[in-house]
């Protein structure tokens, strides 16, 4: 039997007084496209901080394929195969955007500093690997242009795919997305949609992302999951989200009006 | 019994000079975030100018005069040399850390080792000129000229056992009335209000109105004048001074910030005096070679236990 | 076969030899110490650069493993000095000696890196300068009061070992391994880590693991500079290692440009030189020093190369056009 690839038990983060995140329960089968919305605050952020490592849950469990990761470290945990992209972009700032990308794979990387120093064939063979694999991902990610310019250069819709293909190349099973499409037109974040269903369906990664645009999350979500106050208000697949009258008291009511809105053609009346 | 007061007295005396000088270290790095690595040369500079100033302004030493007159050539030197140090914190934060100011800290600091090494090896230039004042002082040793007479209280000695002389208490409680005189400005006044202000946060601070600029300038004229302070402070009981004597006085008083926690004012003073007293205590009681590692040992223990230090907050930065 | 990479790797070393003995017989006696100091000069600032221009953390510490490894090498020679190794006649006994004491130097310097680095590089900016200051003092105060280390007077009458043989090999291999490491996957991690630290973890890089090991590189490096030294003067004091040497080697890599070997290369030249040609003006050469600093930190921040190498441009330009021709067909 397989473990599914993330297992969130219960998580609960609190910092001081504060209980950022309440009990968040989350399990992701492989390929997997899972949405997490909800106000500035909620603890989306925090709960992906949870999952990768990066706090260790004040209680509660994360299972990454059935092994129990808490208290590891971030390296540690993206060696097991959950990657992340962070919500203000945390390039590589003065790194080629191949560099950026090539970074991503040393974890895969069997050669050492010996072999570095020694310039054994080993180096060369694993050197020439990463640059290939991280040729691929840029390519994957429409990027393969923008090989040798450095990051900081890069027009932001092009920063954020990077991010994307970065955190791929670590070769996860389980990709969390923090808001990917902010600071993008409408017509970027159609792309990104499409990319996103393109990477989980070449690639069989569940992928979990927050988002704020409701578009966007509901296209690309197969079931979503929506936070308040770092307290779960609701589970379900879309369309049943879209309904439910928690999550539009806390949040979707005047985004989804806005919606309407938007899907009105020009010069129609106001509901 | 006796060796432990002398050595609360020596302590507190030490550790009176350490506070003042980490209160300049402390509060520009709250305002700043950055290590002033040119204060304890500031220090060093206050010195040299209570000593100009002695000579140009005061006559021969006139053992009759009274203590008026002894008193207001003390405070005249002093105040004067706490305002030529405001002067000389003005101009390195105006001309050498403003401009770098939005670039990244390493610069910074380079740059205020270069200030630091300037003032040190720039005193230690040959003079240039010789009238009214020898300046620059030259490598060598200068005397501090007796401007307080030196008194020793010998019935103190006589029954506690406990030297202790005039110059002891009054450098104590200048540096305590400065102290205090500082915590009011911090604490109770609109200036205080604004330099705390901007050391949370600087952008919001100058959003709601607040000169940054110029609170940043007065916080270093502050710093300062208290380094100068602590400088005429130390020369009047210790009259050997050179341009190099603010070199390791200077990195204990950032010890001793970072040990009251850097960006705290009364941590800063606190600080001073625990160090101040550890060092007493210790190379009192083991081995007095060690005097200058246990600087360094306190130093290596809070950053390694404690980084915050006694009462700095602990950031955490944001993911 | 797959051990003729290794063997290649070896090549530099091959061509350096002649050219440096060559350097040895044609320098004057007179600037042998200045050529010496340079090539010195040159495997402090480039080690250092591994720790604070690769790996973005700033160590004031450097000159402590400085004196560990002179320390270090001081005390073999000086055990060494009157033993001849098996059937060697007595020159290459002693150059076997002398290779022995630098590998040892390295060694010990190496630890006291992780010694002082594993507790230390949890700090972030500020606070890790501090630290490393004060190892530094604290490694020059053992020093200072340690009987069998000579104490305040140190250790004299050390073999004259150093020539330009020798440091001209240190400081190539100083450099090599710096750009082998740059162009590996290890050194990217480091970079990566210099960029942005949260993000190099999330990657999959360990980062505390990783700044650790550039950490030991470094202060192993700065060893075989220690040692290096202490036989070229044949002497070996604690004050030759306090704070200021650490903060001069500082003063390379920042003027060379953070993160650029070459840049550091060239400084360490142009630096040892032209302070050597200011000898003359003793206390005014520091104030000029000082000056330079303040001054190209307000105009120049980023060093002379800033994190470029000049490989960088060259071959790139070679390997550009090709490769534009293979992606145009």
């Amino acid at each position: 039997m397989s473990a599914n690839p993330l297992e969130v038990k219960n998580v609960t983060m609190r910092f001081g007084g504060l209980k950022a995140l309440s009990e968040f329960t989350l399990t992701m089968a492989a390929g997997e496209l899972v949405g997490m919305i909800g106000p500035n605050g909620a603890g989306k952020t925090t709960a992906f901080n949870a999952i990768t490592g990066v706090y260790a849950p004040s209680e509660g469990d994360v299972l990454v394929a059935g092994e129990r990761v808490n208290g590891l470290k971030p390296h540690q945990i993206c060696a097991k195969g959950v990657a992340r992209t962070f919500q203000n972009i945390r390039l590589f700032k003065q790194l080629s955007a191949l560099d950026n990308v090539r970074v991503a794979c040393h974890a895969r990387c069997s050669a050492g500093f010996v072999d570095a120093l020694y310039q054994t064939a080993h180096h060369a063979e694993e050197e020439a690997r990463i640059l290939a694999r991280a040729e691929e991902y840029l390519a994957v990610m429409g990027l393969g242009h923008r090989r040798d310019e450095l990051s900081r250069n890069l027009p932001y819709g092009e920063q954020r795919r990077l991010e994307i293909a970065r955190a791929l190349a670590t070769g996860p099973n389980v990709l969390c997305l923090d808001e990917p499409a902010a600071g993008m037109n409408t017509a970027e974040k159609v792309e990104l949609m499409q990319l996103i269903r393109s990477i989980r369906d070449r690639f069989g990664i569940a992928i979990l992302v927050i988002e704020h645009d409701m578009k966007l999350v509901m296209g690309v979500s197969e079931r979503l999951i929506v936070l308040d106050h770092g307290v779960t208000i609701a589970k379900g697949k879309p369309e049943e989200i879209r309904k439910d009258p928690k999550v539009i008291e806390a949040y979707l009511g005047d985004a989804y009006l806005e919606e309407k809105h938007m899907a009105l053609p020009a010069g129609g009346e106001a509901k | 019994m006796t060796e432990f007061l002398q050595h609360l007295v020596n302590g507190l005396s030490v550790g009176a000079i350490y506070a003042l000088i980490a209160l300049g270290y402390t509060m520009v790095y709250g305002v700043l975030k950055l290590i002033n690595f040119a204060h304890g040369d500031v220090y060093m500079v206050g010195a040299f100018a209570g000593y100009y100033l002695a000579q140009v302004l005061l006559g021969q030493y006139d053992p009759n005069a009274t203590a008026l007159t002894v008193f207001l050539q003390a405070m005249l030197v002093t105040t004067g040399g706490m305002a030529i140090c405001g002067l000389l914190g003005y101009t390195i934060e105006r001309f050498a850390y403003r401009p770098l100011r939005h670039r990244a800290r390493l610069t910074s600091l380079i740059t205020a080792i270069g200030v630091s090494f300037l003032l040190e090896f720039g005193f230690q230039l040959s003079p240039w000129f010789k009238h009214p004042i020898e300046f620059p002082p030259g490598p060598s040793f200068r005397v501090f000229p007796t401007i307080v007479p030196r008194s020793q209280f010998e019935w103190i000695d006589q029954t506690i056992g406990v030297s202790i002389s005039n110059l002891d208490i009054y450098g104590l409680v200048m540096a305590v009335v400065l102290m205090l005189m500082l915590q009011y400005i911090v604490y109770r006044t609109k200036f205080g209000t604004a330099m705390r202000a901007v050391s949370f946060d600087w952008q919001t601070a100058s959003l709601m109105g607040i000169p940054v600029n110029r609170v940043i300038s007065w916080t270093f004229v502050l710093g300062s004048a208290l380094a100068a302070a602590a400088g005429i402070i130390q020369a009047v009981s210790r009259p050997k001074i050179d341009p190099l004597f603010g070199l390791i006085p200077g990195l204990k008083a950032f010890v001793a910030a970072v040990l009251g926690g850097i960006g705290n004012v009364p941590g800063a003073m606190v600080g001073g005096l625990v160090l101040g007293l550890a060092e007493e205590y210790v190379a009192g009681y083991t081995d007095s070679s060690y005097r200058d590692a246990i600087a360094f040992s306190v130093l290596i223990l809070v950053l390694l236990v404690r980084p915050s230090g006694l009462f700095g907050r602990v950031t955490a930065e944001k993911v | 076969m797959r051990a003729w990479p290794v063997v290649k790797s070896f090549l530099p070393f091959v061509i350096g030899f002649p050219v440096f003995w060559a350097l040895e017989q044609v320098v004057p006696s007179a600037w042998n110490l200045v050529a010496v100091t340079v090539f010195v000069n040159i495997v402090l600032a480039v080690s250092l650069n591994v720790v604070n221009g690769f790996t973005g953390q700033f160590s004031l510490g450097h000159a402590g493993f400085m004196a560990v490894g002179a320390y270090t090498s001081a005390k073999i020679t000086l055990a060494l000095s009157d033993v001849q190794l098996g059937f060697l006649p007595v020159f290459w006994s002693d150059q076997l000696v002398f290779a022995l004491a630098l590998l040892a130097a390295m060694t010990t310097a190496a630890v006291a890196g992780l010694l002082v680095g594993m507790p230390s590089l949890r700090l972030r900016g500020d606070y890790l300068a501090i630290v490393t200051l004060g190892f530094g003092e604290i490694i020059r105060s053992i020093i200072e009061n340690s009987k069998p280390l000579g104490q305040a007077t140190g250790l004299s009458g050390l073999p004259h070992r150093t020539n330009l043989v020798w440091v001209g090999l240190c400081a190539l291999a100083t450099v090599v391994m710096a750009r082998r490491l740059a162009t590996s996957s290890q050194g990217r991690a480091l970079f990566a880590i210099r960029e942005d630290e949260v993000a190099a973890e999330a990657m999959g890089v360990d980062t505390t693991g990783y700044k650790v090991r550039a950490f030991v590189i470094s202060a192993a490096y700065a060893g075989l500079a220690g040692a290096l030294v202490s036989h070229a003067i044949m002497l070996c004091t604690p004050r030759m290692f306090t704070f200021v040497r650490s903060i001069e080697v500082v003063v390379l890599i920042v003027l060379g440009g953070l993160g650029s070997i070459t840049g550091s290369v060239i400084s360490a030249v142009v630096l040892t030189v032209g302070l050597e040609a200011l000898r003359e003006f003793q206390s005014f050469r520091m104030v000029s020093y000082a000056l330079l600093l303040i001054v190209l930190m307000l105009t120049r921040p980023q060093g002379l190369f800033g994190t470029h190498e000049l490989w960088d441009l060259k071959i790139l330009k070679r390997l550009g056009r090709p490769a534009a021709a293979k992606e145009a067909k």
